[in-house]
């Protein structure tokens, strides 16, 4: 087997350096500081720590994780939704992050540990096969993600659900992320980096109106350490020439219209509509919902799902102190927080930045924090 | 404290460090030489103008057969390469202590006795003693191994003696141990030949000192928690900082394959037949020549500089960046399960 690892040519040290250099030169060329740029994507802050990216950029240059965990933002009465129906005996399916998502007394993995059923899935065809298995059962498959996975969720809708199965959406839809930190002043966000792979589905056209709307610049990128680099360097290049538009700096795989087939299949199924993203605010067009035509499969419509009785009434104090909120909406950091690495650690979270593999906190937890290594060692 | 002890407890990492530190450490005493306090591979008493170095481990693993090894083998190493990270790499003797499930198959026994049998006549180890013991269904899982050795010393490597400039020389690829048995007991379908590298290193040690001599100055192999823990102890309990150089790190393609595919940082797993050496900066060339030389030794490298910058740190440079490279906390588990 020849070692394709070291010869990734998205990750060579040599043009990664070169990247940096060019990024230095335009943050100073822009002339007034700080800049801060988002990513919307837990996948990019994982490239990000992982390879240590923030110590070869300029300290005027601040890179900062935006909404882009899906798990994360996911409302604490949709996992009261979840939770409830499990412990009425339904079988609740879903990925392995949400399971220890807090709701508001319980998660999904308290209501396993008491014996209800929750199944951890790596797809909603594992789902349907449980459902088959299962006909004497309810299974509700928890469907979370953002347009890469609800396209997966519509897929399988489309081609025919077992009778038993039903689905409970907890997708949500990415250009509302964005579009929800623009709008907060406090952020001054100058330049948008957007997630490579929901692009792949939606097309880097989607992003034309945003531009348009906000007058920020949107880059493409894709995931590896190069990618993000370039993307950043784009990005500043566009704020310095006060340019508003979409670039595509991931174009291997990311074209204007995107994949056609697959964003039938997302509207047949799914409809764009308001919601309320955890520790943010209600979400214009956030959320999204299960269109009419299916609604024997909604898992709202199909049950009646009473969250009151899952709710919590204690106040958890530590929680009163957990920032993710202002973490994902890119006010603060998880250096910010005073309970990051201390009360709140993956094995025990507080806060679900530091539940799901796509948050930053556990993102920065596990790749060893952010200490400011630009000087140290060189 | 946590009044239950949990699986991370033993995964030596900061919670196995933890749980030594609150209940075991009072058992330290004042001795001529380096005791428990030390917290090292083994502890190191003075008899004459030599140092007795002591050792003693136990060993669960799953499963008890594994590509490259099994748990005979991994015991008579694990103990050996303790004794010669003290700088004692001509053991006297070996303990062997064994505990077995009632019902554990015979030939089982008679294949682990002969693998023990091979590993301690690599190492130049002798059995010289041992006891058995049998307990009822259900009571242990399978089998349990201790191994306790003894040797001598002239000069005493800790694993404390870093200081800034000083290079760290990692004796091969990393990684191997930890995702062969990972691969196994997961039941991993993963292509490639994931081999478990256990073997006992005191001649490859051996070699070092004799051509660095006293410019060896800390050893310390890289069993559970991985290179990760490893360095963070040395960095630790020397007051300097480390900086891994990902790029120098060897490692064989289908560790890296399997590492990129589980989502496991190759850096937390266990490896058991490595060493990492500190040197002072004049000897590293001389001692990784000498490692090179021997067959364990082919793939040597120096991966890492002491600091005097952010004292008990690891920082990782990873050819596109820096951060720090982080502790593990409990298991590592892949993410597909």
């Amino acid at each position: 087997m020849a070692d394709l690892f070291q010869e990734l040519k998205f990750r060579d040290p040599g043009r990664a350096r070169a990247l940096s250099q060019a990024i230095h030169r335009e943050v100073k060329a822009v002339g007034r500081v700080p800049i801060p740029l988002m990513h919307v994507c837990g996948s990019h802050e994982q490239a990000i720590a992982r390879f240590g990216l923030r110590a070869v950029l300029p300290r005027e240059l601040e890179v900062i994780m935006g909404p882009g965990c899906p798990v994360c933002i996911t409302d604490t009465p949709e996992v009261d939704e979840a939770v409830a129906l499990a412990a009425d005996g339904k079988v609740v399916c879903t990925y392995g992050d949400m399971l220890r998502l807090p709701g508001a007394s319980r998660s999904l993995a308290d209501v396993q540990a008491e014996g209800g059923r929750v199944e951890v899935v790596y797809s909603v065809a594992q789902a349907v096969e449980i459902a088959a298995r299962n006909p004497e059962a309810e299974v509700v498959f928890f469907a979370s993600g953002f347009e890469t996975t609800a396209v997966a969720t519509a897929a399988v809708v489309l081609s025919g659900l077992p009778p038993n199965l039903s689905i409970l959406s907890a997708h949500k839809y990415v250009p509302a992320a964005m579009e929800v930190v623009a709008e907060l002043k406090e952020t001054n966000i100058q330049g948008f980096i957007a997630a490579g792979h929901a692009a792949t589905i939606t097309g880097w056209g989607i992003f034309e109106p945003f531009v348009r709307k906000t007058g920020t610049p949107v880059v493409v990128a894709g995931f590896e350490p190069l990618d993000v680099l370039a993307a950043i360097l784009k990005c500043v290049e566009l704020v310095r020439a006060g340019k508003a538009e979409v670039a595509n700096c991931y174009p291997r795989c990311v074209t204007r219209e995107g994949n056609r087939p697959a964003q039938e299949k997302l509207w047949k199924v799914f409809r764009v509509a308001d919601g309320v993203w955890r520790g943010i605010a209600s979400v214009p067009r956030g959320n999204l919902e299960l269109r009419d035509s299916f609604a024997s499969h909604n898992a709202r419509h199909r049950f009646r799902i009473d969250i009151a009785r899952v709710g919590g009434q204690e106040k958890n104090l530590l929680a009163e102190k957990c920032l993710c909120g202002l973490i994902m909406s890119g006010l603060k950091t998880p250096r910010d927080c005073e309970l990051f690495g201390k009360e709140c650690r993956p094995e025990s979270p507080v806060g679900a930045c530091m539940v799901s593999s796509e948050g930053a906190c556990k993102i920065w937890h596990l790749y060893g924090g952010l200490p400011d290594l630009r000087e140290v060692g060189t | 404290m946590n009044d239950r002890v949990g699986l991370k407890h033993g995964a030596g990492g900061r919670a196995m460090r933890a749980l030594i530190e609150e209940v075991f450490l009072a058992l330290a005493q004042p001795v001529d030489g380096i005791g428990l306090s030390a917290l090292d591979d083994g502890a190191a008493l003075r008899v004459g103008d030599r140092f007795l170095v002591i050792t003693t481990d136990s060993h669960v693993v799953h499963p008890i057969f594994f590509p490259g090894g099994d748990i005979g083998r991994l015991a008579v190493s694990g103990t050996v390469n303790d004794l010669a990270m003290m700088g004692a790499t001509e053991p006297l003797g070996l303990t062997c202590a064994v505990v077995i499930e009632e019902g554990f198959p015979r030939p089982d026994l008679v294949r682990i006795r002969d693998s023990i049998l091979d590993a301690s006549r690599e190492a130049g180890a002798p059995v010289v003693t041992g006891d058995t013991k049998v307990m009822g269904k259900g009571e242990l899982d399978g089998i349990i191994l201790n191994t306790a050795g003894v040797g001598f010393a002239d000069r005493v490597v800790t694993d404390a003696g870093l200081r800034p400039g000083d290079r760290l020389i990692l004796t091969g690829t990393v990684g191997d141990h930890g995702f062969a048995i990972m691969t196994r007991r997961h039941a991993l379908e993963l292509e490639g030949d994931l081999r478990s590298d256990v073997a006992p290193v005191n001649g490859l040690v051996r070699q070092a000192l004799r051509a660095g001599g006293e410019e060896v100055v800390a050893m310390k192999d890289p069993t559970r928690g991985g290179l990760a823990s490893t360095l963070h102890e040395m960095a630790q309990k020397a007051g300097v900082g480390i900086v891994l150089e990902d790029a120098a790190v060897p490692m064989t393609a289908e560790v890296r394959a399997a590492a990129e595919v589980l989502g496991i940082d190759p850096y937390h797993v266990a490896n058991e037949g490595k060493a990492v050496i500190g040197v002072r900066p004049g000897a590293a060339e001389r001692v990784l020549s000498a490692l090179r030389a021997h067959p364990l030794g082919r793939r040597a490298a120096v991966v890492a500089t002491a600091i005097a910058e952010r004292p008990g740190s690891v920082i990782l440079d990873t050819g596109l960046g820096r951060r720090l490279l982080a502790e593990i906390e409990g298991e590592p588990l892949p993410r597909i399960c």
